[in-house]
């Protein structure tokens, strides 16, 4: 390696010059050499030099051209091609040997040394060598006082991190003193080494230290801005281990500091916090407004140096627009429109003359433009900036520079899916069209096909998918099978015409036919399946279709299938008749996979059930050796069988064997699940039914793509085509809904909800007024994959909301699904988890019935001993009350039945009860619509347990004292004791708002049903 | 957030690189391989952003780079940041380093490992940008230089000065001695 030479040689000549090396070292010799020692060396002529220079240039040129990795060996300077990578680790490995021995040596190292070679070996890691030593010196390097080691220690860590427990202690102890040192630079070095590394320990040791460094009122400006990264830093691997706290009021008015570098820092600290808990930071909207439109309308006088090629600040402003795309528009008024003016004077900036030819000027004002775009869509709000945003976005697409072109796309990508600007971007569809066909970058084209797809409906669907198929054949391999994905879900989605499907996918199958994937032409069998009105078409193109000599094999897998199905529709003519086309299909045969002859042997057997004049040709095909004795299993069975059939089996029995196959029930389409898949949530363009029902696609549209699924259906008799699905499955149960840990959460969060010998299924949820998420986690216990998972919630009462899950779930792995659950007012159902998912080619289906009651949302209230009993009082009514006596089996335990209270929701009031035995509690169930104070008292009949189990005598007098609840608010839980019936009495009442009155009281009361026996486990078991 | 900062040469040979992710050593020499097939295939004049390969995430991360001269710049980066911004922020590099170095080519990178991961430390920490105004970063880098000289002679620039003075005298430089800002006003190779 030449330059590590370079680096080496004058290395020694360095060391020589200070006396080190003799001049007989072999790289004396060296061309290299010779240029490092001219300036020792006066030049005593002028061609002397010229002649080396040559000689130099030539070897560089030599190495440069000839051979990247070319290599001058150390011994003469001479230039071996070919041997020159192994010369080259033999090099390195000799200089490692020599910086070892250093490092090993007896004598001390001066920190010079120690950072000349720490320098040679990160150079030498950088080319790809591992370097295994060296770590200890870093630390001590970063140890030291003197700024150079401590920079050059610090490097070395960052570049090689090393998980190796003793040395993050020693290196977070260095860290620890530079933070404390109150030197600036010092500071500096240990935050850049925290955010660089980001390792747990590192979070650890310094999360709770970073937000006091980034908020003090000393801090230097420079280590303000390197704490909020270094903050962000570890909120983003460690977020666990950063406490919120009292400093995130600090930090948002970070966003008014003088030094716009701290500024850009904070607004990038804000907007990664902002999205976790927006609620945390309201407050930074109205500042990063203000920033902004201090920013957009200023002179750039009061920048400072931030004015970048005639533009004020455009990193902040980007990062100020990143920041407001986390909140909605803001509500205030006087807020909103400053922030409208803001956004409309970036697009009138965007017509303005430029103030400078510079390609720098250019970017940077549109780098602000098009973030200002993106906040617009975002809030889709102001139909005037949207319109003025696509035109934007329309003139770049004609902009000269690239890159324009690209972002333009891009954006159109996301502004196609707003209902105000659909149409509006409908009218670039031309010069879209044409970027297609003529823009010479990839990338663009890719963007281009993807801003098809999204602007695409019923209008212009036949336009678009025949421009996307005559791109097809020219596109580039990387994207084909993207695009056959996009062309086959447009055709279907937007289909009025069967027919015009039908024609589309076997086009895609006649240009791509290597990239279209299963699913696609599982997609249109189903379809011709489904649909009574395409069938003769389907058969009549395909038939067609298949007399091209060469013809893709997906072709023949669609061809036999539906020639088996529906060929009957076309052997009328005697050009399609019985016999031609099974000749047709049988010209195929030998030339096809296994799975596909497995397929066309199922479409024989289905031809002789269709056209019994040519059974007796099919059989002689069936009893051929090729067949009977096939070295495939799967074949040799299937002709045998099919031989035996079609020997034995009488007309009807046949007819009804080989009976048509039934139409497909409706399930979501598994093509927009792997377009889906592939191009990772978020990337594409949402196809929103809200966005389609806007431009008038109707309703059987959307009924229509649904029909997708892959499985065919329970069979009725023996459908034998079904198991040409490689796919198909056993038929799946339907299940019942489980609910036998139900009961289990109603005290408390976590736990597993469910499990059978494949699946664990457990829950770990948070709630928080009438808002609840959910966190679900899918266990594999097998060591196969789920194939096709899916998941969906269905609940009556309460607005569930899930995140899209991964569809397979690897053998032995889990997978996390979050919900999010809003109470929206009272409800009595719990919502129902639905589970499907394929093993070992077996659908299965689960339900299981998810714990979220209505005391989950409750929040435990405070409140002293005479507030309660006038409440109490005050709740009289018999629908304000429920109450409920039961019988414990196990021994009342205080502690467990506090706990269980506790977990119910409700706050558990010391000292309110005069009987300490008695438990009292209130909490507030929080909905969206209202929220209802509920106050509970447990009465425990300790006697009732006794030994000789004897009923106790009541403990309480049954004209309980009070009765009451909370004033405005309409339910109260009484509880009292009455020993003869059992060992503990639970009452309740309420008057809800509404009219479910009693009704609702006892839902909440769910968990004491008239046996007990619920409440007997929330209160008594252990 | 940017996840990785890759400089290496026509050549594919690595000049610098900083990933901002953990990735084994192993890993990230592939990652500057696959890199650089991305985008040394690339024609002149096609834009400057394509979608990251495989080993470093694949459509939801973008590679965004510039060529300069002999060399390549590259920034991996996600979703959250703006694109043009990267460009931008990329040509505010390569002007730093020309200030500080002079007329900044190849080798500066090669002789100056630690100063140029100093400079970009200034810029960029653990993948967020932290400064993008050009005096303030050079300001800081001189201070580091005069805090250097105090402390003792410099080891690097020695090697480097000479090579320069050398360098000079040769009829067209080529390789890695052009500087990388061939002329001002800046304008990078390809616009």
């Amino acid at each position: 390696m030449f330059d590590l030479e370079v680096l080496v040689t004058t290395e020694r000549e360095r060391s020589r010059k200070r006396g080190g090396l003799a001049l007989g070292d072999p790289a004396a010799s060296s061309g290299l050499r010779f240029k490092n020692r001219r300036p020792e060396v006066p030049a005593s002529g002028d061609n002397k030099v010229k002649i080396c220079h040559c000689f130099i240039r030539k070897l560089l040129c030599c190495s440069v051209r000839l051979n990247p990795d070319a290599t001058f060996l150390s011994g003469g300077g001479s230039f071996k091609k070919g041997k020159s990578k192994e010369a080259e680790i033999k090099r390195i490995n000799k200089e490692l040997a020599n910086i070892r021995s250093k490092f090993k040596g007896d004598k001390a190292l001066d920190g010079y040394s120690k950072k000349k070679y720490v320098c040679k070996l990160l150079f030498i890691f950088l080319l790809g060598h591992d370097i295994d030593f060296g770590h200890m010196e870093a630390v001590n390097l970063l140890s030291s006082n003197k700024y150079t080691e401590k920079q050059i220690g610090y490097l070395f860590i960052s570049v090689l991190v090393n998980s190796n427990s003793d040395l993050i202690r020693l290196i977070n102890n260095g860290i620890k003193n530079d933070l404390a040192s109150r030197n600036p630079t010092f500071m500096n070095l240990a935050l850049h080494c925290i955010a660089n590394v980001g390792s747990r320990e590192m979070a650890e040791a310094f999360a709770s230290e970073i937000p006091r460094v980034l908020v003090a009122g000393d801090t230097m400006d420079s280590v303000k801005q390197s704490a909020a990264l270094c903050l962000l830093r570890l909120n983003r691997t460690s977020p666990d281990l950063v406490p919120m706290g009292e400093w995130t009021t600090r930090v948002v008015h970070l966003l008014n500091d003088q030094h716009l570098g701290v500024v850009t820092a904070a607004t990038s600290l804000i907007t990664t916090l902002a999205q976790k808990n927006p609620d945390d930071f309201k407050t930074s909207v109205s500042l990063a407004v203000a920033r902004l439109s201090r920013i957009v309308t200023s002179a750039s006088i009061d920048l400072q140096d931030y004015t970048y090629y005639f533009v004020a600040a455009p990193w902040l402003s980007v990062k100020l627009l990143r920041l407001l795309q986390c909140y909605p528009p803001p509500e205030d008024a006087a807020l909103r429109s400053r922030l409208t003016e803001c956004l409309e004077t970036i697009l009138n900036k965007a017509q303005e003359p430029p103030k400078s030819k510079k390609v720098q000027h250019s970017n940077a004002k549109n780098a602000v433009l098009f973030e200002a775009i993106a906040l617009i869509i975002h809030h889709d709000s102001e139909p005037t900036l949207l319109v003025r945003a696509c035109n934007q976005l329309g003139q770049f697409l004609q902009h000269r520079e690239t890159n324009l072109r690209y972002l333009a796309l891009e954006s159109m990508c996301t502004l196609a899916s707003s209902e105000f600007s659909h149409e509006a971007v409908k009218t670039h569809m031309e010069t879209v069209i044409n970027a297609l066909k003529t823009e010479r970058d990839v990338s663009v084209r890719q963007r281009a096909v993807d801003l098809l797809y999204a602007m695409c409906d019923r209008s212009n669907a036949k336009q678009i998918v025949a421009e996307m198929l005559s791109y097809l054949e020219t596109a580039d391999y990387s994207i084909r099978e993207e695009i056959v994905l996009k062309v086959a879900i447009l055709a279907e989605k937007y289909a009025v015409d069967y027919t015009w499907y039908v024609d589309t996918i076997l086009n895609l199958i006649r240009i791509a036919g290597d990239y279209v994937s299963e699913e696609v032409w599982y997609r249109v069998i189903q379809i011709v399946i489904n649909r009574d009105d395409v069938q003769g078409y389907a058969a009549k193109t395909v038939f067609e279709a298949l007399q091209a000599p060469a013809c893709h094999e997906n072709l023949v897998k669609v061809g036999g299938y539906i020639l088996g199905e529906f060929g009957n529709l076309i052997a009328g003519d005697s050009r399609s008749s019985p016999l031609v086309q099974f000749n047709l299909l049988h010209s195929k045969f030998h030339l096809c996979s296994v799975p596909t002859r497995a397929l066309l042997l199922s479409a024989y057997i289905k031809f002789i059930n269709l056209f019994p004049e040519v059974k007796a040709t099919i059989q002689d095909v069936l009893r051929s050796d090729s067949q009977l004795r096939n070295a495939d299993v799967e074949l040799q069975q299937r002709a045998v069988e099919y031989l035996r059939l079609s020997c034995i089996a009488s007309t009807d029995i046949l007819a009804t064997v080989l009976e048509e196959m039934p139409p497909f029930p409706e399930r979501e389409s598994s093509i927009l699940a792997k377009l889906k898949k592939k191009k990772g949530p978020g990337k594409l363009p949402d196809m929103d039914d809200s966005r389609r029902s806007v431009n008038g696609s109707t309703d059987s549209t959307h009924s229509f793509t649904d029909v997708l699924n892959l499985n065919p259906a329970p069979s009725s008799g023996a459908n034998l085509l079904i198991d040409v699905f490689s796919e198909s499955s056993a038929p799946a149960a339907a299940t019942d809904v489980s609910e036998e840990n139900f009961p289990r959460f109603v005290c408390k969060n976590n736990g597993v909800i469910y499990e059978n010998q494949l699946l664990q299924i457990g829950l770990k949820s948070e709630y928080r007024q009438n808002l609840g998420r959910m966190y679900v986690f899918y266990g594999n216990k097998t060591s196969t994959q789920f194939l096709s998972f899916s998941s969906s919630v269905s609940s009556s009462d309460l607005n569930v909301h899930s995140k899209a899950v991964d569809p397979v779930i690897e053998g032995g792995a889990q997978m996390q699904q979050i919900l999010n659950i809003e109470c929206v007012s009272d409800f009595s159902d719990a919502p129902v988890l639905n589970i499907q998912f394929r093993y070992g080619g077996a659908l299965q289906n689960i339900a299981v019935k998810l714990p979220v009651m209505l005391n989950k949302f409750f929040q435990p209230t405070e409140m002293m001993s005479q507030d309660f009993f006038q409440r109490w009082k005050q709740l009289g009514a018999p629908q304000q009350e429920v109450q409920k006596i039961f019988k414990a089996k196990h021994p009342m335990d205080t502690e467990v039945a506090k706990a269980k209270i506790l977990g119910f929701g409700v706050a558990l009031l010391d000292g309110v009860d005069p009987n300490p035995a008695n438990f009292v509690g209130a909490g507030v169930v929080h909905t969206k619509t209202t929220q209802v104070g509920c106050l509970l008292r447990l009465e425990p009949n300790m006697q009732a347990q006794t030994p000789n189990g004897n009923a106790a005598p009541p403990a309480t007098d049954p004209s309980f004292p009070f009765g009451a609840g909370l004033p405005g608010s309409h339910l109260g839980i009484c509880s009292r004791c009455r020993g003869e019936q059992g060992d503990g009495f639970v009452g309740l009442k309420g008057t809800w708002p509404k009219s479910h009155e009693l009704k609702v009281a006892f839902d909440l009361a769910s968990f004491l049903p008239p046996d007990g026996r619920v409440c007997e486990r929330l209160l008594l078991r252990t | 957030m940017i996840k990785a900062i890759l400089i290496f040469n026509n050549h594919g040979k690595p000049r610098l690189s900083k990933f901002y992710e953990h990735y084994n050593e192993d890993t990230e020499q592939q990652i500057i391989r696959e890199t650089f097939h991305l985008v040394s295939k690339r024609d002149e004049n096609v834009c400057n952003f394509l979608e990251g390969g495989m080993l470093i995430g694949g459509s939801d991360y973008k590679l965004i780079y510039r060529h300069y001269a002999t060399l390549y710049f590259v920034f991996c980066v996600d979703s959250s940041e703006s694109e043009l911004g990267i460009l931008d922020l990329i040509q505010v590099f390569v002007e730093t380093l020309d200030k500080c170095f002079e007329n900044v080519c190849e080798l500066d990178l090669i002789f100056h490992v630690d100063k140029v991961h100093n400079i970009l430390a200034e810029m960029v920490m653990g993948g967020m940008v932290l400064e993008t105004n050009m005096n303030e970063i050079i300001t800081q880098v001189d201070a580091q230089n005069k805090m250097e000289k105090s402390e003792f002679f410099p080891f690097f620039s020695f090697s480097l000065s000479l090579y320069r003075r050398l360098s000079f005298s040769l009829p067209g430089r080529t390789g890695r001695h052009r500087p990388v800002l061939q002329e001002r006003p800046l304008v990078p190779y390809q616009l």
